[in-house]
């Protein structure tokens, strides 16, 4: 038997580690699985860790996936930080996809490269609006926003549908769920001629820095995080736990609209009912594999985007299906979850139980 | 008239998935733990049942492969939360991403099939009733037994020593230490049992209620269940009640969308998920009630000192 204990200070070096032992230990269950369903674990493993990173061209598909995991995490990490259980990004992320596409639609040939900005903003905004519910909810009526936030997932979905099936079907669409495609000027520049990659990019490590700026150099990021730590110290403090929930969920709805705004005008270029991807979920443990910090979360959301690339790359070659990349996003959280307990505690055996 | 019956009858049949997995999370939450992971257990029970069903025929065993892998989950779930102290939000979420993932690549062979006819159960004399008999006695066994499970569970709470115990260490896990109760012991037997019901709840969805198998088909049953306790301020009998009600809901929009009913499908989809909201708010409006009900060491661990 073992007994955990509680160490003196928190450990910094397993606090580094611990997403490494996590990793670890995903393999290893991958490579298990791999094996008793008789496929070849290397080449999976392949498929999964080597092929993503492979050249240029690979990198430039990986940061399409790892923008919007980025985005929505920062914003995450601030909720969670501050105690606050956003989990309905996805919707948040739906919302701002759905105003930055409304405002993409109204482009057409004479339109400047400008509205780009102006369907940034949109996106923002719609995922301000959405998460905006959930602080004025949970503000007024003390209404649960793991719920409320979740609930509205589904609300947005509807709502996508609804428009992509009926006031925004492109007439010429073959009756596709679909809206027209966006005209050309509206679509996000490009950085390199040729790859998929995106102003998202730049875009996405300006707000690393700018969070990493509010959460450990500003008043108002310090008083977020006590209120999270302790909140019985906050209060005493003088800081208010309103404005807190309100920052917090503005702040990451608006990073969760930011993405889905990317992604509308950026790969996808319309909106189908597919707008939706699982980035919102994904994000929640990209946030926790990240340790809640800007910097750790471009790693995470890195090796999230290998599970994605590795999950497509895996249906059309050794014959696996897709929704691995949900197993091993899963596990990982797992493992990481029960990692971190050594990073307070060390682990002492005994013979007794 | 008939029309209302089968209303009812419908009403009761889908309220009974909620009613059992909101039960089951009811005893996980008067321990003082929340499980997050609802969706993803009901999720893989609801592959395990609908495999089990396609390949032994029976749906008892069904049942029980569906509860047993529920059980499996919550014990994973639980040995991480009690015992490694995890935040039970950030586990349950672990739980929920990676049941709807692993469900999903379990179930792929699963898609295609399909259960044979669903016996019907009608009860002698009673189903024969006009209007209540199609209504209240011509369901499945389950229905009944959502109905006893809350009987059961309402007298084991607050009528048995045992139940008392359990709700001990959800209002204080320090006082039932101090009395020498094994608080961990207690909770992860909660935990499991809580799992062993939602698992129950999935497979029923996916053997009797649906019958069969897509990705993802709870559709966020799990986590209306979660709202439900909510909802009934952790009260058995409110518990049926509340899920009843959603049941109710989900049933209008088919027959709003039968009756063509002038409006968006879409719209009817919603339903649920904004009547969830709606009652969330109207019921937690008041904090002091729902803090006066609410087992207040619920979220937060609790481990042993010395």
């Amino acid at each position: 038997m073992f007994k955990l204990e509680p160490r003196a200070q928190a450990s910094r070096a397993m606090s580094l580690l611990s997403p490494v032992i996590a990793l670890l230990l995903t393999v290893l269950i991958g490579v298990l699985l791999f094996s008793a369903l008789g496929k070849d674990p290397v080449r999976a493993l392949q498929v999964f860790f080597v092929e993503p990173i492979r050249n240029g061209y690979a990198l430039a598909e990986l940061s399409i996936k790892a923008v919007p995991l980025v985005l929505i995490a920062l914003g995450l990490a601030v909720c969670f930080r501050s105690n606050l259980w956003n989990i309905g990004a996805e919707g948040q992320f739906v919302l701002g996809a759905l105003a930055a596409g409304w405002v993409a639609m109204q482009a057409g040939p004479q339109t400047s490269r400008a509205i780009v900005g102006a369907i940034l903003a949109a996106g923002v905004l719609g995922g301000m609006a959405w998460a905006a519910l959930v602080a004025l909810l949970r503000d007024r009526f003390n209404a649960n926003e793991i719920l409320v936030s979740l609930m509205l997932v589904y609300v947005a979905e509807m709502l996508l549908s609804w428009l992509v099936y009926g006031p925004w079907k492109d007439p010429q669409g073959y009756n596709f769920p679909q809206t027209i495609t966006f005209a050309a000027t509206t679509k996000i520049p490009r950085l390199v001629e040729g790859w998929r990659m995106n102003l998202g990019v730049p875009i996405a490590l300006a707000a690393v820095a700018g969070l990493w700026l509010f959460l450990f150099r500003t008043y108002r990021g310090f008083a977020l995080q006590v209120g999270g730590l302790a909140p019985a110290a906050a209060r005493y403090a003088g800081f208010s736990s309103r404005s807190a929930l309100w920052t917090a969920l503005l702040l990451s709805g608006g990073m969760a609209g930011l993405a889905g705004a990317l992604e509308a005008a950026g790969p996808l270029g319309q909106l189908t009912p597919h707008v939706p991807a699982g980035y919102g979920f994904a994000a929640i443990i990209v946030a926790f594999v990240g340790r809640l910090h800007p910097v750790g979360i471009v790693f995470s959301a890195v090796l999230m985007s290998m599970f994605y690339i590795g999950g497509e790359l895996a249906q059309s070659r050794p014959g696996l299906p897709k929704s691995l990349t949900g197993v091993f996003q899963g596990l990982l959280l797992f493992s990481l979850l029960a990692c971190d307990t050594l990073i307070a505690n060390r682990i002492r055996w005994s013979k007794k139980a | 008239m008939n029309e209302f019956a089968l209303l009812l009858a419908a009403t009761l049949s889908g309220g009974t998935v909620l009613a059992i997995a909101a039960l089951g999370l009811l005893i996980n939450e008067r321990a003082g733990i929340v499980n997050l992971g609802a969706e993803g257990l009901m999720l893989v029970a609801a592959i395990a049942g609908f495999a089990t069903a396609v390949h032994t025929g029976s749906d008892v065993l069904a049942f029980v492969a569906g509860a047993a892998a529920g059980a499996l989950l919550a014990a994973v779930f639980g040995g991480l939360v009690i015992w490694l102290n995890t935040n039970q939000y950030a586990t349950g979420l672990a739980l929920s991403l990676f049941g709807s993932g692993f469900s999903a690549f379990v179930g792929i062979r699963y898609t295609q099939e399909k259960l044979s006819e669903r016996p019907h159960f009608d009860i002698p004399l009673l189903a024969d009733l006009p209007l209540v008999g199609p209504a209240l006695f011509r369901q499945h066994p389950m229905v009944y037994l959502a109905i006893a499970l809350t009987v059961a569970l309402a007298w084991f709470l607050y009528r048995s020593r045992a139940g008392l115990v359990l709700r001990s260490v959800g209002e204080s896990p320090e006082s039932a230490h101090a009395l020498g109760y094994p608080v961990r012991r207690i909770r992860l037997a909660a935990v499991l049992a809580g799992g062993a019901l939602c698992g129950l709840a999935g497979a029923y969805l996916s053997v009797i209620y649906t019958p069969l198998w897509v990705e993802g088909m709870t559709a966020g049953k799990g986590w209306i269940a979660l709202a439900l306790t909510t909802f009934a301020t952790w009260r058995p009998a409110r518990v049926l009640l509340g899920a009843y009600l959603f049941g109710g809901v989900t049933m209008l929009q088919f027959h709003l969308q039968g009756e063509g009913v002038q409006l968006a499908s879409q719209f009817l989809t919603a339903l649920p998920y904004l009547s969830t909201i709606v009652v969330l708010v109207l019921i937690s409006r008041n904090p002091a009630w729902i803090r006066a009900n609410m087992p207040a060491s619920i979220g937060k661990p609790f481990y042993p000192g010395g």
